[in-house]
């Protein structure tokens, strides 16, 4: 699951609560989205409650590729 | 010569009516200076505009007024766009004006409004050419000056929001004549080298001099190209440039860039929690309905007392098997009453019991059973069968 990212994650989350609360599906497939479902949300919580913002700033390199540096806000 | 004496009124109406009706009186632009510049407590604006010859009054209403984006000052140079018309009261002639800009910059709004029909033209603009946003953007692209307040803003409004996009910042010159090449430039290579899924890109307030970058030919280009969706966000309400005619969504100001590009963290948060909510609700749905069908079953006489119910069951078994043995039963009698019927009778026809009631079988020589007189001649040997013997006699 750690190579889900937040979006691919919150659409399996709906698409979980669209199909348990249509409730046409056998009690143990029910049950077993139950739990993946709540793994995801807990997984969404967690990448909410540690993310921290990260800055840089980009300049072409010698190579012509991408190079990232950090950037300075108090400029 | 009309010799027709008009009055006073009269006269001043006709020449109303001439100028209402030249078309060029009716949006026309004007340079000057400007003098005499009052704003009124109504908020209407009344000035003069002269020159070495001769001088016009003017006036501009409240409406008008609020969209300038200079401070007008007496000994200003302006072009001042608007119509003229008539107060017959004093006789006198005013132009009201729709739009004062400072002259010198009259070219850049020509230029502008010329830029913007002819990109408009092309469809540049066309809300079918915009592309949708992403929803979380994991990397943005912000193309400002890195210096001033608008990459402190949106860097700060974008970590307050959703400190889980990524934000990478390429620095460009936001003005000046080397400004729109490298903002086009960042552009090009932010999608070439893939480095973001969403590009933001503006400028701080100015004036019309200093947002020009930002209304060049090539800028706007280069948004419409980019694959990657663009936000602009230039200056400040009411500025607005041809970049924020072309890109994907125009945002007020840099902050705004950033509260229209990314989610809220709070809603998100909130958002997961509701959806937490609706599973646990539909599970619990779930399992109430079929634990009331499991009662409703249990309640069933078959579950309620199994051993009654077999009990029965094996009743009907006995008694079924009862009467299927007294059927089969009947039948063997009554078939066996028969065959003793028709081994009686067969046996009764039976010859050897005949032959105890004292008839013979008289045979030939060779063996053939003598039926009639004519069969033999007298002097023939024939045999005599009787009941248990055999005896043998001469025809006489």
């Amino acid at each position: 699951m750690d190579k889900l990212t937040f979006e691919q994650a919150i659409m399996r989350i709906d698409e979980i609560v669209k199909t348990l609360e249509k409730g046409d599906a056998p009690l143990e497939q029910s049950l077993s989205l139950f739990e993946e479902g709540t793994s995801l949300i807990k997984f969404c919580g967690k990448l909410l409650d540690s993310a921290e913002q990260k800055v840089v700033r980009l300049q072409k390199g010698p190579d012509g590729e991408p190079a990232e540096t950090a950037f300075d806000i108090t400029e | 010569m009309d010799n027709r004496i008009f009055d006073v009124t009269e006269l001043n109406e006709h020449i109303k009516d001439l100028l209402d009706r030249d078309p060029i009186l009716n949006g026309v632009y004007v340079r000057g200076e400007l003098s005499n510049y009052k704003v009124y407590p109504s908020g209407h604006h009344y000035f003069t505009m002269k020159d070495q010859d001769g001088s016009l009054r003017c006036v501009m209403f409240k409406g008008s007024a609020s969209k300038m984006r200079f401070k007008p000052e007496n000994g200003m140079k302006i072009i001042a766009f608007g119509r003229i018309a008539v107060f017959p009261r004093d006789g006198a002639y005013q132009l009201y004006v729709n739009e004062l800009t400072p002259d010198g910059v009259g070219d850049l709004y020509v230029a502008f409004e010329q830029l913007k029909e002819k990109l408009y033209k092309e469809g540049l603009f066309d809300e079918r050419h915009k592309k949708p946003l992403p929803r979380f953007p994991k990397r943005i692209a912000v193309i400002t000056s890195s210096a001033g307040a608008a990459v402190r803003d949106i860097i700060r409004v974008l970590g307050k929001r959703w400190p889980l996009s990524k934000v990478i910042i390429l620095p460009v010159r936001v003005q000046g004549t080397e400004a729109p090449a490298e903002i086009v430039g960042a552009i090009k290579y932010a999608n070439r080298c893939k480095v973001a899924d969403l590009i933001i890109t503006g400028r701080g307030g100015g004036s019309i001099e200093d947002l020009w970058a930002f209304n060049d030919e090539r800028v706007a280009r280069a948004i419409f190209d980019s694959d990657i969706p663009v936000i602009s966000a230039v200056g400040h309400e009411p500025d607005v440039t041809i970049a924020d005619f072309v890109a994907d969504l125009r945002a007020a100001t840099p902050s705004n860039a950033a509260e229209l590009g990314v989610p809220d963290i709070n809603d998100m948060r909130e958002a997961l929690l509701g959806m937490e909510l609706r599973t646990g609700q539909a599970l619990r749905r779930e399992l109430k309905s079929l634990r009331q069908r499991l009662t409703d079953l249990q309640q069933k006489r078959v579950m309620l007392s199994p051993k009654n119910y077999i009990d029965d069951k094996r009743m009907l078994v006995d008694y079924t098997l009862g009467r299927l043995n007294a059927a089969s039963q009947r039948k063997i009698t009554g078939a066996r009453e028969k065959y003793i019927r028709l081994a009686a009778a067969l046996d009764a026809m039976s010859p050897l019991k005949v032959l105890g009631r004292g008839y013979a079988i008289a045979r030939t020589s060779d063996g053939t059973v003598i039926k009639k007189a004519s069969d033999i001649k007298s002097g023939d040997k024939i045999k005599v069968r009787l009941q248990k013997d055999e005896i043998s006699a001469t025809v006489d």
